[in-house]
């Protein structure tokens, strides 16, 4: 089927199998490999993008559901002048990602919801970093991470 | 895995998605369950109908008393307080913090859960015991089912092949009812070895009005039925309400043995849970 992908504001048309998930169209297709496959079972959460400004699960969405939607991934998140994003660098001032292949879906994960609600708290974050898996932080320095972002947005201290 | 190849339709009517399924289609909707299967390959549809583009099946109304919840409602519509009025939308908005996570919640619809049907789902408990009818069509008409005849078994509800489950519908609840929804499981975003949803209405001091819904409690959801009458014309106690509970889990409840979680075991949930659920939906 004849479909575009509209990633981080750039028009890739596709000639994608029905059976193609969105993860698989992102990676090969577009060539965007920073989204992440791990389970491919939407428990991992590794393939999290944005669609339409709402995290899901890549693994579990078909490309052809995805014509003409936008998408957003983790290649999106740092500026124009490649300045990182103030959550990739709050990642990194928190030590929040070892390994590093959970983390471009949990960036985009918390840039869904911090989009969706830059006053998030406590608690709302930390129900949302079990929405992924991690297996090198032990979730407290993403949470920290998270809160750092949040913080620095409502102080305006971006760029 | 990846999923076996297949053809795509996206109908932009109810009547050209019944047209698809007489054809042997799958239906997708938030397709958190049905992809996942597709991945494993334990689904493999030659055919698959995209609902997302029908307009309408999106609505979530209120008319007469009655909640009508559409088709694509997603999980995450509950979240928000005020999307269902009174202490359906309570009851409503308890449960779903307990499904999946944020991101399943935000593509999966409640609907879907129904037509999934899996022994675990708390909408599918909550259904049978707030006396839900599914709304089925298909080219040969529309048809309605309580509940409580839809549910047969794991993955096995009274829906034909060829039907698309539309709309779910439930009675609102009186104001003055108290709601509560407990869950236990093994981690965060484990399946629920346990769930109970309940709906108390008490006046003068009397509980004239018993709900209790149990999830993964036998290879179906179930009303507790024989919990409920034990408790109808009792004061709110908690004598009373741990009664309830040990007749929830030795007569109501037929439990399936599971990893880490055998019969004895889930029966002492059972009677543990639906006890603390009671005292929590008992408006003091």
């Amino acid at each position: 089927m004849k479909i575009t992908l509209t990633v981080n504001d750039e028009a890739y048309p596709l000639d994608v199998e029905p059976r193609r998930v969105l993860a698989d169209a992102l990676r090969d297709d577009c060539g965007l490999t920073g989204t992440h496959l791990g389970c491919e079972q939407g428990v991992c959460g590794a393939c999290t993008v944005l669609v339409d400004g709402e995290a899901v699960r890549s693994c579990l969405l078909l490309a052809v559901q995805c014509d003409g939607v936008p998408i957003r991934t983790v290649e999106g998140l740092a500026g124009a002048d490649g300045e990182p994003h103030p959550l990739q660098r709050a990642f990194s001032a928190e030590r929040g990602l070892q390994c590093g292949f959970c983390t471009p879906g949990f960036l985009m994960l918390a840039a869904g919801a911090l989009e969706r609600d830059p006053a998030l708290g406590e608690e709302e974050v930390a129900a949302l970093v079990g929405s992924n898996l991690c297996r090198c932080t032990g979730y407290e320095p993403i949470r920290r991470a998270i809160m750092r972002a949040a913080r620095d947005h409502r102080n305006g201290q971006e760029a | 895995m990846k999923p076996t190849a297949f053809d795509y339709l996206a109908p932009g009517t109810v009547g050209e998605a019944v047209d698809a399924l007489a054809a042997g289609a799958q239906v997708l909707a938030g397709g958190q369950s049905l992809l996942l299967e597709m991945h494993l390959q334990r689904v493999h549809p030659n055919l698959v109908a995209d609902i997302n583009h029908i307009p309408g099946l999106d609505a979530l109304t209120v008319a007469d008393g009655t909640l009508t919840v559409g088709a694509l409602v997603r999980h995450k519509t509950f979240e928000s307080p005020g999307a269902v009025p009174g202490p359906l939308g309570d009851l409503f908005g308890r449960a779903v913090a307990n499904i999946a996570h944020p991101p399943i919640r935000a593509r999966g619809t409640m609907v879907g859960s129904l037509a999934w049907a899996h022994p675990a789902s708390e909408w599918c408990a909550l259904a049978v015991a707030l006396d839900a009818v599914v709304e089925l069509r298909s080219t040969r008409g529309t048809r309605e089912v309580p509940a409580g005849d839809y549910f047969l078994g794991p993955f096995r509800t009274a829906r034909e092949p060829d039907e698309l489950l539309t709309a779910v519908r439930y009675p609102l609840l009186a104001p003055d009812t108290g709601v509560a929804f407990t869950e236990h499981r093994r981690t965060g975003f484990s399946f629920a070895q346990v769930a109970v949803g309940a709906a108390l209405t008490i006046r003068d001091g009397v509980i004239t009005e018993a709900r209790i819904g149990l999830a993964n409690c036998a290879d179906r959801p179930l009303r507790a039925h024989a919990a409920e009458r034990a408790l109808v014309g009792s004061g709110p106690s908690s004598p009373v309400f741990a009664r309830a509970g040990e007749t929830a889990a030795e007569q109501d409840a037929a439990p399936v043995p599971e990893p880490y979680a055998d019969v004895d075991y889930r029966r002492h949930v059972i009677a543990v849970l639906v006890a603390r659920t009671l005292r929590e939906a008992a408006p003091v």
